[in-house]
């Protein structure tokens, strides 16, 4: 079975704050790590390798330092890892940078199933992985936990609103999984070392052969044009007495008195 | 006013707003009346059409629901092979339809399924799509529709134009609005769908098997009052302060994602930007710091009751009424009197 699964190289903390005076992100020494659910998508595609043979490619878009989440990913055991980079693809939205991924996937094979994560920790969006599909024209399954192959279809089972949905999808087909799928595995020190030394492919985007009208903030409909700090201000009637006893008599006099209760 | 940009002319696209409405088993789900009724208030500003899209089986009769909630029109897909959502199905049919009758603005609940289709079609027609929002307006100087997310985790917020493409679409997550209280109309104009628009709806994927499970989703939703707990209770015990609290208030119980962590509270409990949105009148937050993350899954509108043993934790910024103390300490004394405040009605 030929895989490929798509990881996205995510800041290691969320806990990114803006700058009062300037308006621009905080983001100093942030660690870079691979995308949690994209852990999750490598999972799944070992197992299936496990299973039933074949060989993983993962492929990511991103800055020259995704090299190291892309290691990361041959230390877990996938075969080959292509990093997608160019300055042109700075500014993508979803549309654009599953456009890009789609080509960069055209190019390197014939895949039996793309793997993605449901959402990456930073973009947040789960769209990459539909649009991708879209893109790709094949079938899509989302928010899968569960996957099985029986030698001609794959068997997905993907969460709803009202519970879970269990469908039935023949080659090729693009699933986007859920943490709930399965426990990723720790590589082991010799792969780690292994994969450290293994020289990463870096395509441009002359070498998928794609349009730069249709990448980056060229190709992207969507615009960011705010970023702010949201404000919560209630009306901060706190209470701080001595006596527990005293405290909650005050807030529940003044509760009733605006007819809360 | 009315806004047309160059591409809108040039393109011939209406001046409507669509809502896609979610049917699933005859039932209308609650987040398209509440897209609804906030889109009402956007036709309203922008002096534009609300119109839905209606898909589904049996579906004609809900018809009256979506003009009550807020659309003057509705465009009506049915038949037997919508009767359950299939994502090349579902993404055929409502493409074709879009690209026929070119609307302004679509605006798609942001369920599982929801969040399956919109971006799959806003990739065929090439088009922009923001993901979740939780705030949306018309801007006032262009005319298109601001579509606000929390970014990044959550700590900030981004706002999101589509400026050429159309049309300008967005999922947007449940219980960020509320649906109109009053009736906006009894009915309305019905378009049905002609055949010629919904052609090669082929699937590659069939549905084996539907699991029904009930996740208690809907009552942490749909609350009234809620007492969340944080890490702040310090120990698991603490919960049965919690759950009294929650019974003498008759208050669903919800908690922050520390507690989901340590294994204390399962994770259809959690609130917030990784969690569920709620919007209960009341909120109770005891031993919660109050970040971000947390306070972007409850929604505006209600009031924030803190007890936290810190006077500096965010929380008392963004409460209406707090104590400060230990949790421990607070809980029996306002479980004991709020009994008594009840015995004594
Ligand atoms: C991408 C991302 C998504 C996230 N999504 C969510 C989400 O959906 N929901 C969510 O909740 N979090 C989410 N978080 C995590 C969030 O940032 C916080 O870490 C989390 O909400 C903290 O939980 P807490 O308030 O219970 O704990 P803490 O922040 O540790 O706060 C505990 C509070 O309790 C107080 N306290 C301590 N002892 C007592 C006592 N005895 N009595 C009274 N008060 C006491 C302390 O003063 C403190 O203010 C997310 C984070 C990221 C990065
Ligand atoms: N830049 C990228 N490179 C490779 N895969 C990506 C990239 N961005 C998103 N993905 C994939 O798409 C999934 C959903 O991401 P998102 O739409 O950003 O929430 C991720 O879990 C990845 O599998």
């Amino acid at each position: 079975m030929n895989i490929c699964v798509c990881v996205k190289q995510v800041p290691d903390t969320l806990d990114i704050r803006l700058d009062p005076t300037t308006n621009t992100l905080i983001r100093q020494g942030v660690a870079s790590i691979i995308n949690p659910h994209d852990k999750h998508a490598l999972e799944a595609a070992l197992q299936l390798k496990e299973q039933y043979g074949g060989n993983i490619t993962v492929i990511s878009m991103g800055p020259l330092q995704a090299k190291e989440i892309l290691k990361d990913c041959l230390a877990m055991g996938a075969d080959k890892a292509i990093l997608v980079s160019d300055t042109a693809f700075v500014g993508s939205d979803t549309l654009a940078t599953s456009y890009t991924l789609a080509y960069a996937i055209k190019k390197a094979g014939n895949f039996d199933i793309i793997i993605c994560g449901s959402q990456s920790s930073d973009g947040d969006t789960a769209q990459v992985g539909p649009q991708l599909a879209e893109q790709l024209g094949i079938a899509q399954i989302t928010w899968a936990c569960s996957i099985k192959y029986d030698g001609a279809a794959f068997k997905v089972t993907r969460e709803t609103e009202m519970g879970f949905e269990v469908i039935e999808a023949k080659l090729p087909l693009l699933v986007s999984v859920l943490k709930n799928m399965n426990i990723p595995r720790y590589p082991s020190v010799s792969n780690t070392i292994k994969a450290h030394r293994a020289n990463i492919t870096v395509w441009t985007a002359d070498d998928i052969n794609i349009s730069c009208k249709k990448v980056g903030i060229k190709g992207s409909p969507t615009r960011v044009t705010r970023i702010f700090t949201p404000e919560r201000k209630g009306k901060n009637l706190i209470i701080q007495k001595e006596s527990a006893q005293e405290a909650v008599e005050l807030l529940l006099r003044k509760l009733t008195e605006e007819r809360i209760f | 006013m009315a806004f047309t940009s160059r591409e809108t002319r040039e393109n011939n696209i209406s001046q409507e707003i669509w809502v896609y409405c979610e049917v699933i088993e005859t039932e209308l789900l609650e987040v398209s009346l509440e897209l609804l009724g906030q889109g009402r208030k956007l036709a309203e500003t922008a002096n534009r059409k609300l119109a839905a899209v209606l898909i589904g089986e049996k579906v004609e009769s809900l018809a009256k629901i979506i003009f009550a909630a807020g659309a003057e029109k509705v465009y009506l897909i049915a038949g037997e092979k919508f009767a359950h959502y299939n994502t090349d199905v579902y993404t055929t049919a409502i493409s074709n339809l879009l690209e026929a009758y070119k609307p302004d603005t679509f605006i798609i609940g942001a369920t599982k399924n929801g969040r399956d289709l919109a971006p799959r079609v806003a990739a065929r027609l090439g088009t922009g799509l923001t993901a979740d929002c939780t705030e949306l307006s018309i801007d006032k100087e262009t005319g298109l529709v601001s579509w606000t997310r929390p970014a990044l985790g959550g700590n900030i917020m981004a706002t999101i134009h589509c400026h050429e493409r159309r049309p300008q679409m967005g999922t947007v997550r449940p219980s960020a609005f509320k649906r109109l209280t009053n009736v906006y109309r009894d009915n309305g104009e019905i378009i049905y769908v002609p055949n010629n628009i919904l052609t090669t709806l082929e699937s590659r994927t069939t549905l084996l098997e539907i699991i029904k499970t009930d996740r208690h989703s809907v009552k942490l939703e749909e609350a009234d009052i809620i007492v969340a707990a944080g890490r702040g209770i310090g120990k698991r015990e603490n919960l049965k302060l919690i759950e009294q609290l929650a019974e003498v208030l008759v208050a669903a119980m919800g908690a922050s994602r520390a507690l989901v962590d340590y294994g204390w509270q399962p994770a259809f409990n959690q609130i917030g930007q990784s969690g569920k949105t709620v919007s209960p009148k009341v909120y109770f937050a005891c031993g919660i710091s109050g970040t971000v993350h947390h306070l972007s899954g409850v929604a505006p509108g209600g009031i924030i009751i803190a007890i936290n043993n810190d006077p500096d934790a965010p929380i008392f910024q963004a409460a209406d009424y707090g104590i400060v103390g230990y949790v421990e300490e607070i809980l029996p004394i306002l479980i004991d009197e709020i009994k008594r405040i009840k015995l004594g009605e």
